[in-house]
């Protein structure tokens, strides 16, 4: 066999000779791998030969290959453990593009492992071939083409280091077919090598640190601000989160990533931030007088307009990323270190100095923040048969209550609805597709928080344009019998993009209406599963607890008012406190033309 | 408001591996940064690192994250901006090949001595002369040659290194 690597013969070599792919399993599974979601084609076979031969890891069989890194990536985020997947080469790779971008995008660490042609075809545009490094480059943390059996167990392990440590993010491992087939000898693992190329700074610089407890002391009209940098750094990091926050009694906000970091529940939150923010969640941002950034990066859905951004704070950001810092809002203050470490040093200081928050300027802070949570942003009319798609969403939260229930989402009007009315105690909850915004990413990622989460209540908040464009995982659910629960929000329009179409382009709805829906009860009952509807808001009740009740998957298709939109909302290139409160606002504030070609 | 652009002298360390050239130059075009000049060569081969001089040009914040970006690409050893680090020295070589005849030709090669080019190839009616220097020199003696004849020019582009008894980025260590 061409490129096969057959010099690893030395007599005296004590350690076993297995192939690369037996290799490669080992080392995943001394990473501690337990489960790859993947879609085997010619360029894996060897994996897929060894895998069937071992029975230490367990194969998730996707249905295409963006679903197996949406899976791999709320395997991740539920479990705070690395996603593994497995693709072929060629379109193998080109369809975890996607799925590689959007954990780029939230920093989600992820392996995934592509096929390649074997190494003398290379180049050759050989069958199924594809530059997936060149590719992947721009939408991976980092990654490697194995071009010698030689590096094939270091590049593993390095990858998994990287994919890990500091800002997580997806690293692709590319491995020609020639690696796989070749004789390896697994070396012992020695983490100082595996580690040196990279160090990411953890831990922060203390005098930054003391200087935010001084800056903190004095502030009169706080915020805490945080992202998904405190979900990444584990649940210890949430935890000491809430202990800053009572121990300071500081109001906080939590970007769309951070939601369960502080319980909904909590006094001192102030509800999400941004584009669909709450009005006292913005408002305390723009009137703010010290803002503590913890693990978010001023994203441009946080910020609106960035020169009226809190224009009278001073801006303390804490991010394990040094690229974040001053890249979108300027700060005073920059402490670069894990955001659970920073919290935990934060405390330290704050009770060195015997911190007492100032009781009076607490006491009108609060009393603005009161004024403004008076306006009860969120409120919507529930009046009528129609269902609202508000309020399917807060009676799915209100009557799951106590379930400890995971929650994806798709991308658009109802993924902000459940950022709004579904409310988070705990952190890993919640699976959304932030930074990138991919429609399609709900239902695999709820397949894979399942797969990590064999025994929870895991629920899908779908619309129904999202949910169609990877629908195919529902033969997945089928197969492993997965249990997850497709509560979709079915309003028949590209929700989101109506709305936009509404509000700045005339109402002239180009190309957004959802056409030929399936009937989503046959569809159910194609694969074998539950399938329920709700019509009226007399069903919605009843449809809930059977699809909760029920212990295998559900397709709940929730009809619901069509021309429903999202508010509140900061319009494009607005700023914080120029938002719309619903629609009676919007004649008042038509979008201006900056905000016209953002996004 | 207008907004002040520096330009900047980077230098790089990174290991020399495929596709490291490829995560720096992606990464200028990916975000949008300007590349004014680069040069790359292996400079230890026994630590297998090369290093790469990035003459670019951005706002203060714009510079900030050009270095906080290359610093997070893995092979990326270090990252120094001598622009802001202090005294520096930039040198750049150019080949130019002039085709010319007569008075002309003579000028060109008088020019040449003044700017202490070297010449490199001769026939009747060229000349291929070697220059190193600023960029601003090689700029002035490539403009004056344009006006004696055709001329044909290779850059190298800026290579960089501080001043002083300070090694910033020693080699095999």
């Amino acid at each position: 066999m061409d490129g096969v690597d057959k010099t690893n013969t030395d007599a005296d070599n004590t350690a076993a000779t297995v192939t690369g792919a037996e290799a490669i399993l080992k080392v995943l599974a001394e990473e501690g791998v337990e489960v790859i979601f993947g879609y085997p084609g010619g360029a894996v076979l060897p994996i897929y030969d060894a895998l069937f031969k071992s029975n230490t890891i367990r194969h998730i069989l996707v249905r295409h290959e963006q679903a197996a890194v949406h899976a791999a990536e709320g395997y991740a985020r539920s479990t705070g453990k690395t996603g593994v997947v497995l693709v072929t080469s060629g379109p193998g790779a080109t369809n975890a593009v996607t799925g590689l971008t959007d954990a780029l995008m939230d920093s989600i660490p992820l392996l995934c492992l592509t096929g390649q042609v074997p190494t003398h075809l290379i180049g050759n545009d050989a069958f199924q071939e594809a530059d997936t490094t060149g590719i992947t480059r721009p939408c991976t943390k980092h990654n490697y083409l194995v071009k010698s059996a030689d590096t094939l167990c270091s590049s593993l392990r390095e990858a998994f280091h990287v994919a890990s440590t500091g800002r997580p993010g997806p690293v692709v491992v590319d491995l020609p077919k020639d690696v796989q087939m070749a004789d390896v000898t697994v070396e012992e693992k020695d983490v100082a090598k595996v580690t040196a190329r990279y160090q990411p700074q953890t831990e922060p610089d203390r005098a930054a640190v003391r200087k935010a407890a001084e800056m903190i002391a004095a502030a009169k009209q706080p915020v805490i601000y945080g992202g998904g940098g405190i979900i990444n750094s584990g649940p210890a990091a949430s935890d000491k989160l809430r202990e800053l926050v009572a121990l300071t009694g500081f109001p906080t906000t939590l970007t769309l990533m951070g939601l369960g970091a502080l319980p909904s529940s909590d006094k001192h939150f102030l509800g999400m931030l941004g584009m669909h923010g709450t009005y006292e969640a913005n408002l305390t941002m723009y009137h703010c007088d010290v803002m503590l950034n913890i693990g978010a990066r001023f994203d441009d859905r946080v910020t609106g307009r960035t020169n009226a951004f809190s224009p009278n704070s001073a801006k303390i950001h804490v991010d394990i990323d040094p690229s974040s810092v001053n890249k979108n809002i300027t700060v005073d203050l920059p402490i670069i270190g894990d955001a659970g470490r920073v919290i935990e040093l934060l405390i330290e200081e704050l009770k060195a100095i015997k911190f007492k928050p100032d009781a009076d300027a607490m006491a009108a802070w609060w009393g603005k923040i009161q004024s403004w949570k008076s306006i009860d942003c969120l409120r919507f009319d529930q009046s009528g048969d129609i269902i609202k798609p508000q309020y399917a969403i807060h009676r799915l939260w209100e009557k799951t209550q106590g379930m400890d229930a995971f929650v994806s989402t798709e991308v658009g009007q109802h993924q902000m609805w459940a950022a709004q009315y579904f409310g988070f105690e705990e952190p890993n909850r919640w699976m959304t597709s932030g930074g990138l915004g991919t429609m399609g990413y709900g239902l695999p990622a709820a397949m894979g928080v399942q797969i990590g989460n064999p025994d929870k209540l895991v629920i899908d908040i779908a619309g129904e344009a999202s949910f169609m464009m990877n629908m195919q995982e529902m033969s997945t659910l089928a197969q492993y019998n997965l249990p997850v629960k497709m509560f979709i929000i079915n309003n028949e329009w590209m929700g989101m993009v109506r709305q936009w179409q509404e509000l700045i382009h005339g109402g002239r709805y180009s190309e957004s209406y959802s056409e030929s829906l399936p009937d989503f009860l046959k569809l159910a009952d194609s694969f074998g599963m539950k399938g329920l509807r709700a019509d009226t808001v007399d069903d919605l009740d009843g449809i809930i607890d059977e699809m909760v009740a029920h212990d295998g998957p559900v397709l709940a298709d929730i009809r619901v008012a069509k021309e429903e939109n999202c508010f509140p909302m900061i319009p494009s290139g607005a700023a914080h406190n120029e938002m719309l409160l619903g629609p009676e606002d919007k004649a008042a504030a038509p979008v201006s033309e900056e905000g016209m070609v953002l996004v | 408001m207008t907004i002040i652009e520096e330009r900047h002298t980077i230098s790089v360390l990174v290991d020399n591996e495929p596709g490291v050239l490829a995560r720096v130059i992606g990464l200028f075009s990916g975000r949008g940064y300007n590349i004014e000049s680069l040069t790359v060569s292996e400079i230890d081969n026994i630590s297998k690192l090369s290093r790469i001089s990035i003459v670019t040009r951005g706002t203060p914040m714009v510079i900030e994250q050009i270095k906080a970006q290359l610093a997070r690409i893995v092979p990326v050893h270090t990252v120094r901006d001598l622009t802001s680090a202090g005294a520096h020295i930039e040198r750049e070589l150019a080949l130019i090949k002039i085709v010319n005849s007569g008075e002309d030709r003579i000028e060109a090669l008088r020019i040449a001595s003044t700017f202490r080019a070297r010449t490199l190839d001769s026939t009747l009616e060229s000349f291929v002369f070697e220059i190193t220097g600023s960029s601003s020199k090689v700029q002035a003696f490539v403009d004056l040659m344009s006006s004696l004849g055709e001329v044909e020019v290779s850059r190298t582009g800026v290579s960089a290194i501080s001043r002083g008894a300070v090694a910033d980025m020693p080699i095999r260590t």
